[in-house]
């Protein structure tokens, strides 16, 4: 294999493992004496437990620990450790449940059997309490009240203005408004959560948890059970998909760990597919008012943007949804003024977390489907108006972020051309034969700058030990759950050393073994964040051998040292040199025995409150609606994306396949279905994502840019595409049919009907629906 | 209620005592420790836990360990014949990007031994239909239809008359045996 690995299709690191079947997820994990855990969770919406008891469930024989809410420290926990008030959840509950699902007990049992017919024999006494389940009803006065310390059910307001809103809608020709409705999906990662506990004896923690956050987990799990941070080792295994869904510290987490302390035995807990989409997080519903002013020519003036988001009965990542969709809700066009109000608002149902694209799916499903609606009625092609407002490198939100390198406007030519736009468009709606073809873009950010955790470690840290064997060793917390950031990295490393990348080893994802800090994956963060410190470790690794071989050969001072090819030499003179392994010996050496290790760290600095650098693209959707069943067929998505420099050729194509396959689910079939705080549809069955029959064709071409923030010039790419495939195909749907959706997902029952005449099936806003946010209130 | 029952897997015979409602994927992966058989769902409706039964596949999480006595079970772990010598899907799959987190693989894998083992040359709507039963949450299929594409051309390359037997450089089984199923000894 090359030693120059940077921009190949290298295939995964652990694409071996994982075909063989030998790669480890928690679950395939057992040790002896293992028990297994089980939880009961609440039937009800939301409720006041009067009596609990476990008696029964205790005394049957193989139940080795039966564990209720005031068992456990009242410790509550939750991801914005910044702002503790914002932390409102435990691990079991203590008084009262909030949502169908909430965990009540836990059960631990020397096999699977027992600890299910254990959790039949506990006995709970709810007195209900009434529940609300949509925003009007949590926001309306004298509404139930889900937790006592947010009296009006509205948990976090966040607001971003810029410009003089009043004077750009003044000097607008065309002003419009319009309402937009997104719904709950799942993340549906294929790979149910689970986690392994195991206690020494004193009574520290090793888990083996399904996450994508290992610090963030010790740290959290660490406080619930009232130990040190470091008395929690957390080793993240291979993990079967996460998107956001597994990020946080989990009930199961805390109740394998307390089981374990407890009985000195490891604990076990695998949840069901059916636990995951009836209990499990989601995407943030939310009501969306936007109000837009243009010039006659297509000009932006100015933006008013509200946003309702459907939190459920918890926090969990809702802060930083309630920012980001403001934030996103500003990107790609030049706003002269904007105002952004946001509310997150408590529900009775499963609270929705951070998923793939986290608040831009939904801002930019607004967003552009506004934007083509205002094309529609200016008489302007919607790439032409989009290419009029479209941001430029140097861009700001003022007080917000700086857009770094910005290759939005080459993606919207680029994507005209891909899929022959200009001619295919040029026929009204409704004119192709039910076959039509529609836009959307996206911008998304390079890692969060924002320290929500309130960590006091780097946000990335690596550390490279080179051998004079010449292997390398790599270790980092940063984790790959599947989008195949080990591989990249090992990329990054194996490019800047000149080794081939067998010549690797890596450790990953262990709090105990790898340095600190890493905050996880989310925020599309890893390539940037944790390969920006892989760079600086490889760095100072390579300063030491350059020294070694400058000495040997006695090179003048201005003479560069390369590593290249398993050589450490000079570029001016590539025979005064020596092999990598040879160079690692000379240090060591040097240094009277100590190894070689680089050591490298990255924290943003300085850069706003939103990211290092953003992607963007555009994506044209081509459809097929059948005017008889209402069905929409996606043919062809055609995609232009800048995610600066590739490093990955086929890594990034599979990430941009993998956000079209969510954002068609996201646009046309998946809901988590609601019937008085249930979730209906809890089975793969009735939830319906993509399948191999239903996805189409894509193309894709990568707009590069160097953006010198990130390693070799690199920029996002796994969560970005997501945002703009539902509005692209919104729009192709319009094209098709004539009919206009603002609400998601277009289903066949809902488009017939729409086209029928009937806008009450089609679950279309009536434009009066509130989206007024409250004023903050004063917080003692 | 326990009962004793001799299951044959990947060629090896195995004694297990389950009780009759058991799974065959609780046994694979419980009993007999054979984890690279996934349970997404565990209700027949994702693919993930796919096995072949006699070389044709199977949910197993929906059959019953019991009714897999008699028969000649394949999992992920059967299907290379060495370190170095993986079926030529599971090569495929490595080298076309078709696996993310993995977790759907080898159940895809299967899947895609099998429908070649009954269509050698599938076209791109045969192999969409021939993985409809597997969900795959990550790649959004392209580069999994790409792998089964080339795999299909692997083992094309590898029926030749001329070609060599169990070719080390396409890592197909001596054979090839595209199923992988009941063929070792
Ligand atoms: S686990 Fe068997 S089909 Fe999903
Ligand atoms: S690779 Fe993750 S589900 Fe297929």
């Amino acid at each position: 294999m090359t030693s120059r690995p940077i921009g190949k299709d290298v295939p995964r690191v652990d694409g071996w493992a994982k075909a063989t079947g030998s790669a480890l997820y928690t679950d395939d994990l057992s040790l002896p004496g293992m028990l297994h855990g089980a939880l009961l969770r609440s039937p009800v919406p939301h409720a006041r437990i009067a009596h609990l008891d476990t008696r029964r469930a205790a005394a049957l024989p193989g139940v080795k620990a039966v564990v209720v809410g005031s068992d456990l420290p009242a410790v509550r926990y939750g991801n914005w450790r910044l702002v503790p008030t914002t932390q409102d959840e435990l691990a079991l509950a203590r008084d009262k449940v909030r949502f169908v699902g909430d965990e009540v007990a836990a059960v631990a049992a020397v096999d699977r059997d027992t600890a299910e017919e254990a959790l039949a024999l506990i006995r709970v006494e709810y007195e209900p309490l009434p529940a609300v389940f949509d925003l009007d009803a949590a926001m309306a006065a004298g509404a139930p009240v889900l937790h006592e310390a947010t009296p009006d059910n509205v948990s976090v307001t966040r607001k971003i203005a810029f410009g003089d809103l009043e004077a750009g809608f003044g000097a607008s020709d065309y002003v419009r408004e319009d309402t937009f409705t997104v719904q709950a999906v799942s993340h549906a990662y294929l790979e149910p959560c689970a986690t392994l506990a195991q206690a020494d004896d004193l009574g520290r923690i090793t888990l083996t948890t399904s996450t994508q956050t290992p610090y963030i987990v010790q740290c959290l799990l660490a406080s619930t059970l009232g130990l040190r941070e470091n008395e929690v080792r957390v080793v993240k295994p291979a993990v079967g998909g996460g998107f956001g869904g597994k990020m946080e510290l989990r009930p199961w987490d805390v109740c394998a760990a307390f089981i374990a302390r407890r009985t000195g035995k490891p604990v076990k807990f695998t949840l069901s597919r059916e636990e995951e989409l009836a209990t499990g997080r989601r995407r943030h519903p939310m009501r969306l008012r936007s109000r837009v002013g243009f010039k006659r020519d297509g000009t932006l003036m100015a933006k008013d943007f509200q946003v309702l988001l459907e939190g459920g009965a918890y926090n969990s990542m809702g802060p930083t949804a309630t920012f980001l969709v403001g934030n996103f809700g500003a990107m790609l066009y030049r706003y002269p003024a904007y105002r952004y109000a946001g509310a997150h608002v408590y529900t009775n149902h499963a609270p929705a977390g951070a998923m793939r694209g986290f608040g831009a799916p939904q801002a930019l499903f607004a967003t552009e489907t506004q934007m083509n609606m205002a094309a529609e009625a200016l008489g302007i092609d919607p790439i032409e108006l989009r290419l009029k407002n479209a941001m430029r490198p140097g861009d700001e939100i003022p007080d917000v972020a700086t857009v770094g390198t910005c290759g939005f406007s080459e993606c919207l030519e680029r994507v005209a051309e891909m899929s022959g736009w200009r001619e295919k468009r040029s026929q009204g709606p409704g004119k192709g034969g039910g076959k039509g073809l529609g836009i959307g873009c996206y911008s998304f950010i390079t890692g969060g700058v924002f320290n929500w955790f309130n960590t006091p470690y780097p946000f990335s840290a690596a550390e490279v030990r080179a051998y004079a064997d010449g292997t390398v060793h790599l270790l980092t917390m940063a984790s790959d759950i599947g989008q195949g950031s080990d591989t990249v990295l090992q990329q990054i490393l194996a490019e800047e050393l000149g080794i081939r990348m067998q010549d690797i080893h890596m450790t990953a994802g262990d709090t105990a073994m790898t340095p600190k800090g890493d905050l996880g994956t989310w925020g599309s963060r890893v390539t940037l964040m944790a390969g920006n410190a892989v760079l600086e470790a490889a760095r100072q690794v390579k300063e030491e051998l350059a020294r070694m071989v400058s000495l040997r050969f006695d090179l003048n001072v201005v003479q560069e040292v390369e590593l290249k090819d398993g050589m450490v030499r000079s570029k001016f003179r590539p025979d005064r040199g020596i092999p990598f392994a040879e160079a690692v010996a000379m240090a060591q050496k040097a240094n009277r025995g100590k190894p070689v290790i680089g050591r490298g760290t990255y924290t943003p600095r300085d850069m706003g409150l939103v990211t290092p650098t953003f992607s963007f693209g555009a994506q044209v959707a081509e459809v097929d609606v059948d005017r008889e069943t209402g069905v929409t067929r996606v043919t062809k998505v055609y995609t232009a994306h800048d995610c600066g420099t590739v490093l990955n050729p086929m890594a990034v194509d599979g990430q941009v396949h993998g956000c079209i396959q969510m954002g068609m689910g996201y646009a046309l079939s998946e809901e988590l279905v609601m019937r008085d705080g249930k979730t209906v549809n809890a089975s793969f069955l009735d939830y319906k994502m993509p399948g191999a029959l239903d996805m189409p064709e894509c193309e894709a071409v990568c707009v590069e840019t160097h953006d010198p923030r990130g390693p070799f010039g690199a920029k996002e790419t796994g969560e970005g595409p997501i945002s703009a495939t539902a509005p692209a195909i919104a729009d192709a749907v319009w094209h098709a049919s004539g009919h206009r959706a603002t609400a998601l997902p277009i289903t066949a029952e809902k488009l017939l009907a729409a086209l029928d005449g009937d806008d009450s099936v089609a679950g279309e806003r009536r434009a009066e629906a509130s989206c007024a946010v409250p004023d903050p209130r004063p917080r003692g | 209620m326990k009962q004793t029952i001799r299951l044959r897997v990947n060629g090896d015979a195995y004694e297990v005592a389950v009780p009759p409602w058991r799974t065959l994927n609780e046994v694979l992966r419980e009993d007999l420790r054979l984890t690279g058989t996934k349970r997404g769902c565990g209700d027949g409706d994702c693919g993930a836990c796919t096995v072949l039964l006699d070389g044709r596949s199977v949910t197993s999480c929906l059959m019953l360990a019991v009714e897999a006595v008699g028969h000649e079970v394949t999992t992920v772990e059967g299907l290379a014949t060495a370190r170095d010598a993986l079926h030529p899907v599971q090569a495929e799959f490595i080298a076309a990007g078709a696996i993310q987190c993995g977790y759907c693989t080898p159940g895809m894998e299967l899947s895609a031994a099998y429908l070649l083992s009954r269509n050698p040359a599938p076209t791109d709507d045969e192999i969409r239909r021939g993985l409809s039963g597997n969900l795959c949450r990550c790649t959004g299929y392209q580069k999994i239809f790409e792998a089964v594409r080339r795999a299909a051309d692997r083992l094309k390359e590898a029926a030749r008359p001329d070609a060599a037997a169990g070719d080390p450089a396409t890592g197909g089984p001596a054979g090839g045996d595209p199923s992988g199923g009941g063929a070792r000894p």
